[in-house]
């Protein structure tokens, strides 16, 4: 069913690719391009990238954000850095090698051209990010510092303190601000993307809902970019924002967008575990602590227990009975292993009845040898702000007794499918960010979020925009066309509905329903028969949601409670499709692992020694391709169709950490 | 000529421009009131060393000297009123709404009363002008025009509440120069966290030293009863020289009717 | 586990125009383990439960770093405790039997919009008017080729983690941005990158400050106090200098 899908990969040698394509792309002359209006929805570092530079270039730009301020997007969370291969540690480093960890750490799940394309302007990012006056940490020659992040062999992440992805963001923002000025972008802040408008198969506006006034209003464009970040909130508690949806990328799905790979989800290891059901939102710590931390549990499942009723501290537990699981599995990566394996490691040994948070689900990360071997103020030093945001939170000093860290949703690697000029397939409509699948296969590495967003943004689609606009007559299409009408009474429609509904139970009690449905079924580890009844269960709960939920007030001004709903209303249609994809992919790869999917000892691969029992099953045979999803009403399971993966450039391997 | 005169308008009408006249005429202010002290102090010295202080001040560049002096003083006293005059009503506009539950976290007790201590004392000046410089007292005017400058202010201190207000409006004064002092350098941009700690105690110092060296005089005056002997001596000498005028045309060494 | 339990003061205002009041809430049962704001989430649960409408406050990362959250606690914005957003309050500052006063951030250049939410828009318009380096994407030299010394650079970061929360301008008796606008400007004067524009950003952004009606600074220093980052003043003291030369340069050169 590859029919539809045409990734439209420019022919020719791999390296060649991106800049061919832009030689053969057609162009749209500069006094033409002040006729074109492109609206951009989402103000995170894609779309605020994408909205600054189109607007430089002299098309008009619309930018939509449902925060106060374009420079609140999530991308503001990122911690860690961001990635290029400018080589400037001299450790050989190349755009190949970057393009090669890329794409064998998203399990050989992304497209070739796309993951070289991005690992060759990464390099133009940090050019760019530094002319805007983005603060990168810097040696004492007054040149660009770099570290070794997320496992890699080479030190290429470009970092600012712990706030990369807030200085990227503001770079950004600043940008956005500055064509504000200048007339080129309009802002519409604290208005919400209800929906998107076909005009003849093509995308040509929005309907959005002004948040304080409640107008819903539409606005037409010759060409709509969704960068509307990942849909991680579907598990309720996730590192993402509370405000984080999937409204834009649902809603686009069913105008007739596919979604490709909903089931890859990252689940990052080193969180602040769950401690009640109050709990609104998970914290993560970065991953630099387990450069010195060793993460442990007890050996027996008393101790754990004992721990857990606080009989028994950590310190209590002998040497000899504690276990280093990392250390033990992957002695080589010990407790660096990548992030799908270390959080796997951590669910199964609190499944094993050896977690020690209160509710189980927690283990130690231990910083007493560090301390020990390298003495307090270096760990203060490395450390100082974490262990100090983590005692604000927990309560507990690190420097005494060990963290409790747990695994939570962080990224989502799957999105709308896009075809290399970033475009879904939706005529006019783009996708760019986190929201679309494109570049991370089934996993995503440390410090290539921010590098995934800014490249979309910045350099991509302001080239290959023009190859949809180019063939487009420019303010062809007015909200003066029926079909704007026409949507924004299907979206009043729908507001007035879930207003109307006046029941007995709140928005978060669904979500949080919800969520924990799909952390259990749909979460770290999937099975056949988990997925199953998630499918069962998901109508279920959208339908009570529908006939029983309470929003309090009326539409007509600021309510954030028929925010929440209109955004679990999606959530609530869109697990299904995850369950549906995680279900038909019968393999484990990255960020999807299917429990029945997995070496066991007597694996022809473990017994040749190239991996080990438990490690994820790869199906390259069958399942070497995207899963694009195509809707077909929301009470009807949608389409699968699928693009095949062709790996001219690099083979595929089993990836082994051990 | 225009464009530059533009930009000064500019200037004033920023909130910075305003906050940067504030800060350079109460440096102005500061440095007087140091320069005011130290020669205040000499009425310890005794009458004629200060006797001898009041006529040079009075006759600097043949007279004109004192109220270039005065006026430049008056001026920068002006532009400081109605600057922060100014500046008060727009940080008043800028908060319509109170907290009702309002709480502070740093701010010194000084740094909020700025506008209050800062009017008090201008009312104090006012008061101490007529007292003293205007002299709209008969027997203060009278010692001054005979030239016991000296014995006039030790005579304006033996009143209890000039005395007490005049330490009053001194304490206020302190309470000013306290927050005042330390943020010249902040406006003026060369204040940073290395200097911020000298800044402050320098600030505060120089307030207390303003303030015990005002206040010394009507405590030792007024309190203490230094100068009233003295006094008596000088009140018995212009009365001789009254009755002696009287006979001859011949004056008291100078006169000084500084009205304005 | 252990609960506290709490009375809120909270400032209701349904919009713009309507009327504001103080309107008591008791906070039962509460996890001491919760975040404020997830203790607020706790009672508007029972809020909708009982029929009545939530208390509306903006909130977004729930990890101190989108700037979204603003509420005054007890006074203070984002509360005594220095170096937090309000939503990295944890409860467990709080001991039973506690009254707590929840109000916005208060000034005119922040309209309240509903209950504790209001409008920081002044802040975008600041920013767009110099708060930025004027360079078109792509058109960049290689990020190596201008060194940045590195007590420079790490200025120029302490400024600029600001999270633009406006918890400066609350906190200030005369609700003035003085702190907002100096962290911007340090951040872009003090790299090399940020020279060629450093008068007209630092004129730009003054002027567009005082007409969007926010106060003086009279150095309270009350900014720092409450400044989830520990922004310095040391940058107000910046401006006020790059200022004075910006003006003396646009009048007479």
């Amino acid at each position: 069913m590859s029919d539809k899908l045409d990734s439209k990969i420019p022919a020719g040698p791999l390296e060649q690719k991106w800049t061919k394509h832009k030689m053969d792309s057609k162009l749209i002359n500069p006094a033409n391009k002040r006729k074109y209006s492109v609206i951009v929805v989402g103000s995170g570092l894609a779309g605020g990238a994408a909205a600054a530079s189109l607007s430089e270039m002299g098309y008009k730009v619309k930018c939509f954000c449902y925060q106060d301020s374009p420079r609140r997007a999530h991308s503001i969370a990122a911690q860690g850095g961001i990635n290029a291969a400018k080589n400037y540690q001299n450790d050989g480093d190349s755009v190949y090698r970057l393009f090669y960890d890329t794409v064998k750490g998203g399990d050989f799940r992304a497209r070739e051209a796309n993951v070289y394309r991005l690992a060759e302007v990464a390099n133009n990012i940090i050019d760019q990010c530094t002319a805007q006056g983005v603060p990168f940490a810097r040696e004492y020659g007054g040149l660009l510092d770099n570290r070794s992040f997320g496992g890699a062999q080479v030190s290429r992440t470009f970092y600012a303190r712990g706030q990369t992805g807030q200085q990227l963001l503001i770079g950004c923002y600043q940008a956005l601000e500055k064509e504000i000025a200048k007339g080129g972008v309009e802002m519409f802040p604290r208005t919400e993307m209800m929906d998107v408008v076909l005009v003849d198969g093509h995308a040509k506006g929005i309907v959005t809902r002004d948040m304080v006034t409640g107008e819903v209003k539409s606005y037409a464009a010759d060409a709509v970019i969704l960068a509307t970040g990942g849909y991680g909130n579907v598990f309720f508690l996730s590192t993402n924002a509370m405000g984080c949806n999937v409204t834009a990328a649902q809603r686009a799905y069913k105008r007739g967008a596919f979604f490709a790979n909903p089931c890859y989800t990252q689940i990052h290891p080193t969180c602040i575990p769950v401690s009640g059901d109050y709990q609104s939102k998970l914290t993560l710590m970065s991953e630099s602590l387990r450069n010195d931390g060793r993460i442990w549990v007890p050996k027996s499942q008393d101790d754990a227990a004992a721990i857990r009723n606080g009989k028994k501290k950590p310190e209590d537990i002998a040497e000899d009975d504690r276990d280093y699981y990392l250390e033990r599995k992957y002695p080589s990566f010990g407790n660096l292993a990548p992030r799908d394996v270390s959080s796997r490691a951590a669910k199964e040994a609190c499944d094993d009845g050896r977690g020690v948070a209160p509710t189980g689900l927690g283990v130690y990360l231990d910083f007493r040898d560090a301390i020990d071997r390298l003495g307090e103020n270096v760990i203060r030093a490395r450390y100082g702000n974490l262990f100090q945001m983590y005692e604000k939170i927990t309560g507990d000093n690190p420097y005494k007794t060990p963290m409790q860290i747990y695994p939570a949703v962080h990224y989502t690697m799957g999105g709308l499918w896009v075809d290399y000029n970033l475009q879904t397939t939706i005529p006019g409509l783009h996708c760019l960010g986190e929201a679309n699948f494109s570049d991370h296969g089934a996993n995503r590495l440390g410090a290539s979020a921010l590098m995934q967003g800014l490249a979309d943004g910045y350099f991509v689609i302001p080239s290959t925009i023009a190859v949809y606009l180019a063939g487009e007559k420019p303010g062809s299409i007015t909200t003066e066309n029926p079909e704007f009408a026409q949507i924004e009474a299907e979206v009043t429609e729908r507001l007035n509905k879930l207003l109307n509904i006046n029941g007995n139970r709140t928005v978060d009690s669904f979500h949080r329903e919800l969520g924990l449905l799909m952390w259990d079924n749909c979460g770290m580890a999937r099975t056949k028969e988990s997925l199953e009844l998630a499918l069962q269960r998901i109508p279920e709960i959208r339908k009570e949601f529908w006939e029983n939920v309470r929003i309090p007030g009326h539409g007509d001004g600021l309510n954030t409670e028929l925010e929440k709903a209109a955004r679990l209303a999606d959530f609530l249609e869109f697990a299904e499709t995850m369950c549906h994809d995680a279900l038909e992919r019968e393999e484990s790869c990255g960020g999807h692992f299917r429990l029945e999917y997995q070496f066991t000892a007597d694996s022809p691969e473990v017994q040749a020694g190239s991996t080990q029992p438990g490690e994820a099953m790869r199906r390259d045979e069958e399942f070497a391709h995207v899963a694009a999803w195509e809707y077909q009403g929301t009470e009807n399971k949608p389409i699968r169709h699928v693009e095949q993966l062709e790996f001219e450039s690099i083979q595929l391997a089993i990836r082994s950490y051990a | 000529m225009s464009k530059a005169t533009c930009s000064l308008c500019q200037f004033w009408q920023s909130s910075i421009g305003k906050k940067l006249v504030v800060a350079v005429t109460g440096l102005f202010l500061v440095l007087f009131l140091a320069g005011h002290l130290a020669g205040n102090m000499l009425i310890f010295q005794g009458s004629e060393d200060f006797d001898h202080y009041a006529h040079f001040l009075h006759n600097m560049v043949h007279g004109w000297g004192i109220w270039g002096f005065r006026i430049m003083m008056l001026g920068a006293l002006a532009l400081h009123i109605i600057a922060t005059i100014q500046l008060t009503q727009a940080n008043r506009a800028a908060r319509p709404a109170r907290y009702e539950s309002d709480n502070t976290m740093v701010a010194s007790k000084s740094s909020r009363m700025m506008v209050w201590s800062g009017l008090t004392i201008l009312v104090f000046f006012v008061f101490h002008i007529l007292h003293y410089t205007v002299r709209t007292s008969a027997e203060l005017a009278e010692l001054a025009n005979h030239g016991y400058n000296w014995a006039m202010t030790i005579a304006g201190f033996q009143n209890v509440l000039v005395s007490v207000f005049y330490i009053f409006a001194m304490t206020l004064l302190c309470s000013h120069l306290s927050h005042g002092v330390a943020s010249i350098f902040q406006t003026l941009g060369l204040r940073s966290r290395k200097t911020a700690g000298a800044i402050q105690t320098f600030s505060k110092a120089y307030a207390v030293i303003i303030w015990l060296g005002f206040i010394s005089i009507p405590v030792a005056v007024c309190f203490l009863g230094y100068g009233k002997e003295e006094l008596k001596e000088v009140r018995a000498k212009v009365a001789v020289e009254k009755a002696a005028a009287k006979d001859g045309d011949s004056c008291c060494p100078k006169t000084c009717s500084d009205k304005h | 586990m252990s609960k506290l339990n709490l009375t809120l003061k909270v400032w209701r205002q349904a919009s713009q125009k309507e009327e504001g009041r103080i309107e008591t809430y008791d906070a039962k049962d509460i996890p001491i383990e919760a975040s404020f704001l997830e203790m607020l989430d706790i009672v508007n649960e029972r809020v909708i439960n009982d029929g009545g409408e939530p208390i509306h406050f903006d909130h977004d990362c729930r990890e101190g770093i989108c700037g979204q959250c603003s509420l005054t606690v007890n006074g203070i914005p984002h509360s005594k405790d220095r170096g937090i957003t309000v939503c990295q309050l944890h409860m467990r500052k709080f001991k039973s039997g506690d009254t707590i006063w929840i109000e916005p951030f208060r000034a005119k250049a922040f309209p309240l919009l509903r209950d504790l939410i209001v409008d920081r828009s002044a802040f975008d318009r600041i920013v767009a008017a110099g708060g930025y380096i004027d360079v078109r994407t792509g058109s960049a030299q290689d990020a190596n080729a201008l060194p940045v010394a590195k007590t420079k650079a790490d200025a120029s970061m302490d400024a600029a983690a600001c999270i633009g929360c406006g918890a400066c301008v609350a906190a200030c008796k005369n609700a003035s941005a003085m702190l907002f606008v100096s962290a911007k400007a340090a951040h872009l004067n003090l790299l090399p990158q940020g020279a060629p524009e450093k008068d007209a950003r630092v004129l730009g952004m003054v002027r567009k400050m005082e007409e969007e009606g926010f106060g003086n600074c009279t150095n309270f220093y009350e900014c720092e106090a409450v400044c989830p980052k520990e922004i310095s003043v040391d940058n107000i003291a910046r401006l006020n200098r790059d200022f004075a030369i910006a003006s003396a340069r646009e009048a007479l050169v």
